[in-house]
């Protein structure tokens, strides 16, 4: 038997780590870059993660990505402009995307916001701009409570059955710097969810709580250690927990302390709830948590809902589902030529009061500085100000009176950013890819808004299919949440004609719901521009072999893997694609001279590369 | 001298005295890995690190592309360590990294038994 390590991140956490991380990263703000000593690098940057900011990947040091954590999404009136001022002013780096421009933020699929080229010297100037506006980066990243997700209309769904806004708020206000939960083992994800759909994506949380009823009263139920990182995709556990909405608090708390004692600190690779979960069953949780970490009897779970969530159930708009748009067609309305806000928030959707929320198509989550100050323009001219984030990376104005529907649908903008996307556009999610990560394999935001322009100017979807959705994932971690979409991609690389080039695997089939399944791999190593053409033929194929109102996400259930990977048949098309080559021995994908050596980076205080000593 | 070896972000990087020394999604030509004469390795993530004498070794996580069997490696040889009397900003003298050419490990790596430890460790490994 070996001796019982910590990792070096446990003692770099034991040494220094929440709250007061921030004090160090001021000073060496203060004193710049160079002033993080060399030999410490490894330290600090583990521990800025707290404070959300990440170290840009190989080529791109002394740059950041900066991540502000927006609880359920929700960004209050301003915010949006404030966010839109910061991307402007101190994200732009030394390259453009050919996209997207030069400054633009990113909406993530944990209704976060992220930011790149961020210089260190810049942060204290950052943070009193984000804060002095109710915005913050802490526990963006790092070891502890992460951002809050939900359903994305919470306290303005018409449908809503338990008010979930008040209770992630809560929990994001009680663990946001409580020095007994900044350091656990590791990240911590948790969704309330509220609303009959399942939009709060709780089965891939370490904790969901998901609406339930019991004995009259309304409330949540509990599960556990879902997740999709690192090849071992898991999804949630029922714990046979039923809280109310007053004891969410008490119980969160019991079970972030649970594995704040328990989880594994001695490999990081298996310290995720998860894991645990694994380990121990759901049962031994429950018993350990009423044992030692609540102080009242834990009630059974109530009767759940998820037999009526509709949010990607792989069933599009059933009849008699309970839509967040329910009532819209029925009163002929605006609304009701937006169909399929069940599944996405996307459209015009009517709120429980006499307004209306507007979701419009952020293509992967990335909008550009200007225009994000321009939403928030529109959203004050139109709305309230208030501005939400999905977990499908788009956006939401709430707020819209009916009589401002038209006039805020005929902006100029909406051209861009759409209420009405083709279902290839509205399907897409990306990852940041190896514009920035180090763990990607691929480039991969800039390819999914070519691989979606392709599709929809070249393929159509069968009958009766009108949501299909393709995630993008630069590697295993899952950013983009592959494994829960009905095409799954995910970073690999392969050779063509004896040239190593980045290619993608491919799943099919994922999804939530009330029986939540993740995709199958069947092809690997697909080229990347071979992609494609892949899902034309795929759907193709679909088309002619489905039986009688089959669903895409039926038929792959219904059908072997050896089957399936038949039905690909990836081929060369019209389509180009500029990022073959190895983009992760780029300093930056899109430069023109763009070899590691002819990057700018590190760059220095005074804004000169430091120069390089050895 | 002390060089400090680590496998940092979920595996993506090895870290040498501070430094990002070899990443992922490279393509590597191993022997050993799996039937293939010569396994074309996509690396897909580091799962330790170690010193052997000066030789900086690595496991990794990854798939042979010709073959498709995926898993662990062995120990391989990604770089050395060298003395360097170049100045630097910290006091003390520190390690500097020879990478191997296009990082690939030398033909025949990923032979060792696969218990087989490294001679000795600066630093810890580590896993994010």
């Amino acid at each position: 038997m070996g001796l019982c390590m910590p990792t070096d991140v446990e003692e770099w956490k034991s040494e220094v780590y929440g709250q007061e991380i921030r004090d160090h990263l001021m000073e060496f703000a203060e004193e710049g870059w160079e002033s993080i000593p060399d030999d410490e690098h490894d330290a600090w940057f583990e521990r800025f993660k707290w404070w959300g900011l990440y170290h840009q990947r190989a080529g791109q040091e002394s740059y950041f990505m900066m991540r502000i954590g927006t609880p359920n999404g929700v960004l209050e009136p301003g915010q949006l402009e404030v966010v839109g001022e910061v991307a402007n002013e101190y994200a732009r780096g030394p390259a453009e995307n050919p996209e997207f421009g030069a400054a633009y933020a990113d909406f993530t699929t944990r209704q976060s916001i992220q930011l790149h080229w961020i210089r260190l010297e810049d942060v204290p100037e950052v943070f009193d701009k984000l804060e002095s506006n109710g915005l913050t980066t802490q526990q963006a990243c790092g070891d502890s409570w992460r951002n809050i997700v939900g359903c994305p209309v919470a306290g303005k769904d018409a449908n809503e059955v338990v008010d979930a806004l008040p209770v992630a708020e809560n929990l994001n206000e009680t663990f946001k710097g409580d020095e007994d939960h900044s350091n656990l083992p590791r990240k911590w994800k948790v969704s309330v969810t509220g609303c009959r759909e399942g939009c709060g994506q709780g089965d891939i949380n370490d904790l969901a709580l998901e609406p339930a009823e019991k004995n009259g009263r309304m409330g949540f139920n509990v599960r556990v250690g879902g997740g999709l990182a690192r090849n071992e995709p898991r999804l949630a556990r029922g714990l046979d927990v039923f809280v109310e909405p007053d004891q969410a608090e008490a119980v969160s708390g019991g079970l972030s302390a649970l594995f704040r004692e328990y989880g594994d600190r001695e490999n990081r690779y298996n310290a995720r709830m998860k894991f645990l979960v694994d380990e121990w069953g759901a049962q031994e949780v429950r018993e350990t948590l009423q044992e030692e970490f609540v102080d009242f009897e834990l009630e059974r779970a109530g009767e759940d809902l998820r037999d009526q969530y509709t949010y990607n159930a792989g069933t599009g708009p059933a009849a008699g589902s309970h839509d967040h748009a329910d009532g819209a067609a029925a009163d002929g309305g605006v609304a009701a030529q937006y169909p399929g806000g069940d599944h996405d928030h996307i459209g015009v959707h009517p709120q429980g009061d006499d307004n209306f929320y507007v979701g419009l198509n952020v293509m992967v989550g990335r909008m550009g500085a200007a225009d994000c100050l321009e939403l928030a323009e529109l959203a004050d001219d139109y709305g309230s100000g208030e501005v939400r984030l999905t977990q499908r990376q788009n956006v939401i104005v709430t707020d819209v009176p009916e009589s401002e529907l038209d006039a805020f649908l005929a902006e100029p903008l909406l051209d861009d950013y759409a209420p009405d996307p083709s279902p290839f556009e509205r399907g897409s999610i990306a990852c940041t890819g190896t514009e920035f990560c180090s763990l990607s394999i691929v480039e991969t935001k800039n390819r999914q808004v070519r691989f979606a322009r392709w599709l929809k100017g070249n393929v159509d979807l069968p009958d009766g299919i009108e949501e299909f959705h393709i995630h993008l994932s630069g590697c295993t971690a899952s950013c983009a949440q592959p494994q829960i979409a009905d095409v799954s991609l995910r970073g690999m690389k392969t050779r063509k004609n004896g040239e190593a080039v980045e290619a993608l695997d491919i799943g099919l089939g994922g999804g939530l719901g009330e029986d939540p399944r993740f995709a199958d791999w069947v092809a690997q190593r697909v080229p990347a521009d071979e992609v494609p053409g892949a899902i034309e033929n795929l759907l193709a194929n679909f088309a002619e072999a489905r039986e009688d109102g089959e669903s895409f996400r039926e038929f792959v259930e219904n059908r072997d893997e050896e089957t399936l990977a038949e039905l690909i048949e990836p081929e060369e098309t019209s389509y180009t694609d500029p990022y073959m080559h190895n983009t992760k021995l780029t300093w930056y994908p899109y430069a023109e001279e763009d070899d590691m050596d002819d990057g700018p980076a590190p760059v220095a205080s005074d804004d000169y590369p430091v120069e390089s000593d050895d | 001298m002390t060089a400090p070896l680590r496998v940092l972000d979920d595996g993506a990087w090895l870290s040498v005295s501070d430094s990002r020394a070899v990443g992922v999604g490279e393509l590597w030509r191993l022997s050993g890995f799996c039937e293939c004469e010569q396994a074309d390795f996509v690396v897909e993530g580091f799962t330790g690190t170690g010193v052997d004498g000066r030789t900086v070794e690595v496991r990794a996580y990854g798939t042979c592309i010709v073959c498709n069997e995926e898993g662990p490696t062995d120990w391989l040889p990604v770089g050395r360590l060298v003395d360097t009397d170049t100045p630097r900003r910290t006091d003390g003298e520190r390690g500097v990294f020879h990478k191997l050419a296009n990082s690939a490990p030398a033909a025949g790596a990923g032979s060792r038994g696969a218990t087989e430890q490294p001679a000795t460790r600066s630093g810890s490994s580590e896993n994010l």
